[in-house]
Formats: structure tokens, sequence, C-alpha cells
């Protein structure tokens, strides 16, 4: 690795203002993306990070906003080293801001290394394959889109849904069968409300789990700019507990929209071209260095599982946001309005979620041996009952045959047994016991995706008998 | 040698000065880390740089030096289950050199130069021979790699061994003193040399009924998957990688998921190809080039890819070419071109986008290689694509829609309700049923064409039942059209689904394809003629036929699903007895 320069190159040169962008001219052995301080006339001291230089010219992004600087009296230092943070497991139970800095009122921590916050790519060769069962204790995450460790799995929400509900409820709850309590989470906040981060810090106090988080806070009256670097903190702090102390990290990132906004703003004030509905056209890999930095490493213990919230605007799965994550992330889970206004809680949409590592992580051994099937039962069933609902709309129940009214029942009495479920912690066994329960409302003949053997196994018509 | 300097740093594109002499897409080391780059501008003595590794910590004023060779790769033996990232470095080395991280500035072998391979030599002392020819072969585990005559070499034949040598070491020299080496270097933007590009005439089986029967993709031909995310491409590209009838298969995964790679890595080297016996990895070369890595890499990672490819090709052999994802792949222009600022296209992507994919795309094909004997080899190459929120309208997805001889649009309703594979059988198309007909008759499946046809022509009616199901209910419709929607849900269910996973159902020969639908469509003309004589559908569809037809999938002989014919016949015509 480079030596940081001894030369520490300080200049008053700011030439242009524009948004959260400073040029800084007449600048000799800058470094691309190295780090920035900034001093204003008044003598508040700000960061920045060079974004592109040529020969005397740099651009800087300003964490804090450019407000107050000018280009007379404003001081910019070059330090000469890349964005870091420092890392230490004494993190856990503290609160830090956007960029790594304690606001808790508390002393600063003791680092144990000064890591670059940008990270690097795992080598392909050198993960593991994700394979643990998380129980979440959520019915329909656990038995249709279950989570598995070192994965990432986004959820999609929209505004007034009560994601960070559940994501707090994944977070109390989340346990892997078998195993003792080597786990850790790390929260990052990205522009939302001081009363939506405090909702967390609340839940996480309650049950005590406290001593065991990490807040890296920017919240909505933070600066906005900062939020680039916020998940990029969060996630090396997140890298270090899970492969250098070995613990299972569990990263819950709300809200990416708002991260995204940033890097919006920051592409548009660099006159940028714009792509989708002006965000940049490299946000696909923006995006993929954060979410891509879950996983599992051959011959280390410890693991980052991530789970993003993200508030699609106007609900609309199809958003440049919500559909980048999804092509880089592992699945997603869906909140609906439509359920939420029923009363479902959580009102999680079975059909579009998914979970691509599933397999991975259910089955004999792991979970029980029917889990497949049964998923896969539950889950045709309720889609061929959600499309009759749409069918009933039109020509009426009537017109339906007796069969098709027990699929539309089936459909009703899924969402209020199995998806409802509020804050109740349900084992694995028990979400699939009320699968089957359901399942028995159906003819033994219509439940075509379990092999009979299950069937006469756990079908409760076999079991009282 | 020249050395220039760096002026400008801008992401992945490095703007250099001091360049004159510089030529296009030369490899340039930059800075003192010697981060591999390429150039792609040359402007005075300006030369613009992208860098395939991360800048961070590059300075104005570093050096940069430039090789003066074109971006290439090392071909020979060695190449087969390997991995490499973009640019050909292989992966296992890079986690000996950096452990599980990738760092900069790494430079391994492509493939391994101390390793002996026995050589054995088929051309002989005073042949004469032109590039192309074989001189002789070595063993790259079942896999005969043919040693060639390098293009633009030919003479007459010195000195040829037999014997274990290393890739660099000289297995034969020719009159004038010319050495030639198992190892080939080869640039990888130009396409490597044949002698005649022929009509893909051949179907490339790949055991899967909605691909194979409906919707074929011949040996040679292109075919490109689009779909929103989670509709099953990468799935669809993996099942093919495993089951199509090719000698070799190269997977590049570019800008997709690094898991996604892990479980090819841990899974092919467990699969067994089904004609060969073989592990599946020993026939594939894996290219991952992961979201998080270097974009300019992921640019160069399709041609890498390609170019192997053709080494391949070139020896005579069928090859199969995944690329999962062309729009990363495509994004990446985009992204260069940007921080070019260029003028750009539609949505950004540089106006040059339908060139390079076009250019991408013909380099598949069925070819005369070169070489005197007039050896036949393949290249097919299947592209996903990735289109924003679904939307096929976008520039990729068109551009290639253009080039591209089979469209396989995935459908995120069907995958909703896990349809899979999702391909919407109304939308997708081929280009190549008539030219592989006579292949399917060769092959003694006469009336394939007519099955398709009538399959499809009931699949499309399906289409407006449906129509008027939705608007007055399933019972206002007449008995033959309730008739066509239970073949078609028959179709739909117990032939067009195709389970990834289960273990017989995962690959579907060719002539269980064949009789499973010849089956379905007895079904369909048995109750058409029953309920001609006046037998009542519900009569039909109460016999046991339905369950039977549903489980042809988990059968693993074909006799047991060609007898199921005569059961249909049977029992149809005791129902109208009966009556």
């Amino acid at each position: 690795m480079k030596q940081p320069s001894l030369l520490v190159k300080e200049c008053k040169t700011v030439s242009y203002v524009s948004g959260p962008l400073i040029f800084v001219q007449s600048v000799k052995g800058v470094m691309y993306g190295e780090i920035v301080r900034i001093t204003l006339p008044n003598g508040v001291e700000r960061t920045g990070q060079v974004l592109d230089i040529s020969k005397d010219l740099a651009v800087v992004q300003v964490f804090e906003g450019t407000s107050g600087i000018d280009a007379m009296e404003t001081r910019v230092r070059f330090t000469g080293e890349p964005p870091k943070v420092d890392v230490s497991i004494d993190m856990l139970g503290r609160i830090f801001n956007g960029v790594g800095k304690p606001r808790d009122g508390g002393p600063d921590v003791v680092q144990e290394a000064s890591l670059d916050i940008n990270g690097m790519p795992i080598n392909p060769y050198a993960r593991d394959k994700p394979a643990d069962f998380i129980q979440t204790g959520v019915s329909v995450i656990d038995a249709l889109t279950t989570l598995v460790r070192g994965q990432k799995l986004p959820i999609f929400t929209g505004s007034g849904l009560p994601a960070n509900k559940l994501a707090a409820q994944i977070a109390r709850q989340a346990k892997v069968l078998g195993e003792g309590e080597n786990f850790a989470v790390v929260f990052v906040a990205m522009g939302i409300t001081y009363k939506e981060a405090s909702f967390f810090m609340k839940d996480f106090e309650k049950t005590g789990a406290l001593e065991r988080v990490v807040f890296f806070m920017n919240l909505a009256d933070d600066p906005t700019i900062e939020r680039l670097a916020t998940p990029r903190c969060a996630l090396t702090v997140a890298e270090f507990l899970a492969f250098t102390h070995n613990l299972h990290v569990l990263v819950i990132l709300t809200d990416m929209i708002n991260y995204c906004e940033a890097l919006r703003e920051i592409s548009t004030a660099r006159e940028e071209v714009p792509g989708r509905r002006g965000y940049p056209g490299y946000m696909y890999t923006d995006l993929a260095t954060i979410y891509e930095r879950a996983g599992r490493i051959k011959g280390k213990t410890g693991s980052i599982t991530q789970l993003p919230i993200l508030t699609m605007p106007d609900d609309d799965i199809t958003h440049p946001v919500p559909d980048l994550t999804g092509y880089i992330t592992e699945g997603q889970i869906v909140l609906s309005r439509d359920l939420f206004r029923r009363g479902a809680d959580p009102p999680i949409d079975v059909l579009p979620c998914l979970s691509r590592l599933m397999n991975l992580g259910i089955g004999p051994g792991k979970t029980r041996e029917d889990h497949r099937n049964v998923a896969d039962q539950l889950y045709a069933s309720y889609a061929y009952g959600r499309d009759l609902r749409r069918l009933v709309a039109i020509v009426g129940e009537e017109a339906l045959t007796e069969l098709d009214k027990i699929y539309l029942k089936f459909a009703d009495e899924f969402e209020k047994k199995f998806i409802t479920q509020g804050d109740e912690d349900r084992s694995i066994e028990r979400t699939l016991e009320i699968g089957w329960d359901l399942m028995s409302m159906l003819p033994e003949d219509e439940l075509k995706r379990i092999k009979r053997e299950f069937i006469s196994k756990y079908h409760p018509a076999y079991k009282k008998g | 040698m020249i050395a220039g300097i760096i002026s400008r740093i801008s992401g992945p594109v490095v703007l250099t000065e001091r360049m004159k002499g510089s030529k296009m897409y030369d490899v340039v080391k930059v800075g003192t880390e010697d981060l591999n780059g390429e150039i792609i501008r040359l402007d005075g003595d300006q030369a613009v740089v992208q860098v395939y590794e991360d800048t961070s910590g590059l300075k104005v004023g570093e050096k940069v030096i430039n090789t003066e060779t074109p971006l290439s790769v090392e071909l020979g033996p060695g190449l087969l289950s390997s991995i490499y990232d973009g640019i050909q470095r292989p992966l296992p080395l890079l986690v000996e050199r950096s452990g599980s991280f990738i760092s900069r500035g790494i430079s391994v072998p492509g493939i391994n130069k101390e390793k002996k391979w026995d050589f054995v030599a088929i051309a002989k002392i005073g042949d004469k021979v032109v590039e192309g020819d074989i001189l002789g072969t070595v063993k790259e585990y079942h896999i005969e790699h043919k040693i060639m005559v390098p293009p633009h070499v030919s003479g007459t034949i010195r000195e040829i061994r037999n014997g274990a040598f290393t890739v660099e070491e000289p297995i034969c020299i020719l009159e004038d003193n010319t050495p030639i080496i198992m190892m080939q270097k080869w640039p990888v933007r130009r396409g490597r040399p044949y002698r005649i590009k022929q009509d893909p005439q051949l179907l490339l089986v790949t055991g899967q009924r909605i691909f194979d029967t409906m919707f074929p993709v011949a040996k040679g031909g292109t075919a490109m998957i689009p779909g929103g995310f989670g509709t099953g491409k990468t799935v669809a590209e993996q099942t093919l990688a495993k089951w199509s009838d090719t000698q070799i298969v190269v997977y590049i995964g570019c800008g997709e998921r690094g898991n996604e790679m892990t479980d090819v890595l841990s899974e092919f080297p467990e699969l067994v190809d089904p004609r060969t016996k073989m592990p599946l990895m020993q026939r594939t070369i894996l290219i991952a080039n992961t979201s998080n890595m270097p974009v300019a890499a992921r640019e160069a990672s399709i041609y890498t890819g390609i170019t192997m490819a053709e080494y391949y090709r070139d020896m005579g052999f069928d090859v199969a070419l995944m690329a999962d994802s062309t729009s990363r792949w495509g994004e990446a222009l985009r992204e260069v071109s940007g921080r070019l600022e260029e003028m750009p296209g539609e949505e950004g992507y540089p106006a040059y986008l339908a060139t390079r994919l076009a250019a991408f795309y013909e380099r598949a094909g069925r070819v005369v290689c070169l070489g005197s004997d007039g050896r036949f080899g393949s290249i097919t190459i299947v592209g996903a694509v990735s289109p924003p929120g679904g939307d096929f309208s976008e520039p990729i997805t068109q551009n290639t829609l253009r080039i591209a001889g089979t469209f396989w649009a995935l459908d995120t309703s069907l995958a909703y309700r896990r349809h899979f594979p999702s391909v919407n059988w109304i939308k997708s198309y081929s280009l190549y049923l008539d030219s592989i007909e006579d292949w399917f008759v060769q092959n003694g499946f006469n009336d394939w064409k007519e099955m398709r046809d009538v399959t499809m022509y009931l699949l499309q009616k399906e289409v407006e039942l449906q129509e008027i199901v939705q608007l007055v209910g399933p019972d206002a419709l007449p008995e033959s059209e309730k008739a066509i929607l239970e073949v078609t849900r028959m179709i739909r269910e117990d032939f067009l689904q195709q389970s990834a996973y289960h273990e017989i159902d995962s690959f579907c020969p060719l002539d269980k394809q064949y009789w499973m639908l010849k089956v379905i469509l007895n079904f369909y003309e048995r109750t058409g003629e029953a309920m001609n004589k006046g037998v009542a559908l519900n009569k039909i569809l109460k016999l046991p036929l339905k369950a039977e037809i549903g489980r042809m999938k988990e059968l693993r002989e074909v006799d047991a699903v060609r007898s199921l014919i005569g059961e249909i016949d049977k029992k149809i015509a005791a129902v109208e007895v009966e009556r």
C-alpha cells in the first residue's frame, strides 16, 4: 500500500461552488478519492472527498454541504488518505453519525484498525455458499421467502406501510436454529426521521439487544451527501465484526431511496448524463458495491446478512431504485397497501416475494423435509385463490364451482391466519403446522405439489386418526 | 517504450498525456501500482484510458506505461474448468496472492506455464502445414485439445516431438526456424479467423421442452433471454450451461451476483454431463466479473469469453457461450461513455451500442475452421438481458432483438405464478424453425413441425378464450372450447413447465419431449372425436388420464410415456362404448 504523504497540501483556491461540490484550483499531487478537510472562514471544519482531478483542478464533494463556503477565505487541506473509518469491537452499543464519529456524547472509540470505507470486492472464488436457515419468527418469511445467512434480502415498502416494524421484529427474533448468540446488528439510518430512528432504538432497548447493536445515524436533517458515505462506513464496521471477530452480523439499511436521492444530487451537480428518472447511469454499479458486501467467506465463521429497506415511490416496483436493487439482491420481500388495508400484519404480499437462496437453507436437517413442498403448495393455492378473486369481481361468486369457492375461502384464511401474526414469534414447526391446517381445507387430491409420504405424515387428517 | 503521465482522473476513466505513438486498444499500466488499463480514445498526444481496477489513490502526474500490445488472452491447454475475472486472471491465484478480497495491481498468468502436458503428434516431419492445421493433441480431461498451427503461420515441419511439454516449450519447428508452442495469444477485440461461415442447421439440444420443441436455437445461432428480476434468467442460463449438447461451455457472469458464481462453482464439479458422464466443470470455463468488481473489466469480460470460445471452435468443437447479463455490459459501456462526455443516444447509452452488440453476437456461428481438413465448429451465444422495470422497449433489448435468432421472453406474471421456465409462449419466437426442420426429420421426428404448429395454435386460441372467460365466466363456453382450455392447461402445466431442480425432469431427452407432446395432442384428438360422437367432456375428464399425463415428467423411460397413447385410446374408446 501507498504511504500517505507527509506533506499536507493546503490551499485557499476554491474557485467555484455548485450545490454540494467545490472546485479547487492549482493543486498538485492530489489523489483520486482522497479525503479533504475544509475550514470555513468562521473556523468550522468540514469533510469532503475528491471526485475528479485534472491537472490543476480538483472537484470535491462536501459531505456536510457547502453553505458558508466562500472563494476567498475557505481553506482546503488535502489529507492524502482515502476515506477511512475507525473500527473496534467496542463500537457495539454505540451511536455514530453518518461518517463514523460518535454522536451519543460518549468518548471516541479506541481503534483496533482504521479501514478504507470502500472496502474491496470479495473474490467470488473465496465466497462460501450461504446455507444456514435464519428463523425470523415471521411465518411468511420463514416458510415462503426463507432468509439465509449471508443473503441480502430487501424489504420493498410503500410510504406509510409498517416496514420498520417488520425489520425490528426480524432483528429481534432472528436466530439460527441450534446456535448460540454470536450475533451483532449494524443499523444504518439514512435520511429517516428522528421518530423512526428512535422507534428502532426503543425497540432494541426493550429487548435488551442494545449492546449488540452499532447505530449509524444520518437523519433527515443531517447533511445529504454524508449519506453516500454512511452505508460504506457501516459495512466496513460490519465486515470487521464479521470477518475479524467472527460475529454473525445483520445489517439493516434504511432507507435506500434516500441514499439514491443523494447519489442523484451529486450526479446532477456534476452535470453528468442522466439515466432513467435523472438517476446516474452508474447507479447499478454503485448500489452493487453496497449490496455485494453481504456474504460469507470460506474459512471464516462470521457472516454478513443485509436487510435493506426501500420505500418504493408511489408503490411502483419498476421505479429505478427498487428495480436495480431487485437485480442485485437475492430476492425481495414486498409489502402491499391492499393487504395493509385489509388488516394483515405484517402486510407481506406473497406473490412478488422471492428468496433466491431459499433452497440452500431449507430441507431435512435445516428446517423440515416437507418445507419445500408445503411452500410450493401454499403458494400455488394462494395464487389461484387470488386469481379467483379477480374473476369474482366480474362474474360474481355464484358462477364459481364448489372447489373454486373453497379456494376463495382458502385465500382469505391464508391472509388471516398465516400472513397475519402481529408480534408473535413463531417457530418454523408452528409455521408449517399452520400451513398444514390451512391446506387441510382443500381436498386431498388438490395437494398436487406435496409428496404422498408427507401427506400421510403431516396432514392433520392422518395425525389425529 | 511509450511512457506518459496521468493528467486527469474521473472514476474508471483516466486521461493521460505524452502518449504519442500509442494505438487504440493498447494495454497500458497506470500509476505506481501498475493498474491494468486500455486505451479507448486518442487525441493528439493525449490518450484516454479505461482502467480495469479501482482508481482510488491515483494521482495526477503518475506514470503511465504503454505495453503496446492490445488486450489479449492466453489460449492453450489448461483453460477448461478455470475461473477467471474479466481480464483472464485466475481467481484462485488472486486468492493466493491477496486473500479473500481482490486488491489491485496484481498480475498473474492466465494459464499455467509450469504444468507439463502430454503432447501426441499427429502431423509428421516433412508435412506441409498451413494455419489452423492440427499438429497434435493434448488430453485436457476427457477432451482432445487440438494443438493447431496459429493463424498467419505456415511452412514445412522440420521437427515435431511427442512428450511432456509446458505450454511455452516448442513442440514443433518449421523449416524456416519458426517454433510453434502450444500457447497462442490473441487480442480479444478481434474475432479469430475461420474459412467460411455456414447456415446454422443443427439443433442445439438443451433438454428443455420450451426451448427444444417450441423455440429451438440452432448450433451456431444466437438467442436472447430478457426478463425482469426474479423471472429466472440466471436459472435458465445455468440450466443451458448444464445440459446443452456442446463439448465446451463458456459461462460469463457479467456484473451479476457473487453468490451466484459461488453456486455454479460448488454445483458444477458435482453435476455429471448426461452424455459423457464426466463432471460438467471439466467442459466449462467460467468468467466471473461480479457487479461490485470494476466496471471496465466487465466490459472486457464478454470479449475475453468469446475469444476463448472461438479458440475451442477452431478445434472443431461445438461451443455454447452464456452471457449473464449483456445489460450489465451495456451499462458498463454507458458509464465509460458518460465519463468520456460523449453525446448520449437513447437513455444515456452511447450511439454505438447497437454496433457493439451486433459485433459481439456476430462472432457466433457455425463455420468451416481454418486448416486443410475442413472441420466444422460452432459457437452458440445465449445472452441474458435485464431490462429495467421489465420493460422490453429499452435500448439493449431492442437492439439485441434485431440480431438474435431466438427470443425467449421471460414473463414476470408467469414467474409470480411459479410457472418455470417463465418463457412466455406468445411473445417468444425462433427464426431457426425452417432451417432445422430437416434436422428433426433426419432424426426421426417427422411431424415435429406440425405438432408444434398445432400446439402454438391451441395456445394462441387459449388466449382468446381466456379473454371471453374473463368477461362472462367459464360456463358460457361451448364444450369444444372447454376441451381446448383443458388441453392447453395440460400443455402449460404438464409440458411447458419444467423443474430445473427435479432429478429426472431437469433434463428431458428429445425423444421424451416428442412423445410427451404427442400424448397430449393425442388426448386432444381423441377427446374431440369422442365428443363428436356425443360423449360429454366431463366424462372424459373424470377418467384417470389427467393425473397420468401429469406424471409423465417424472417417468424415466420414454416407452412408458409412449405407452400412454394406447392407454388414452383405450380408455376413451371405453367411454364411447358405455354410452
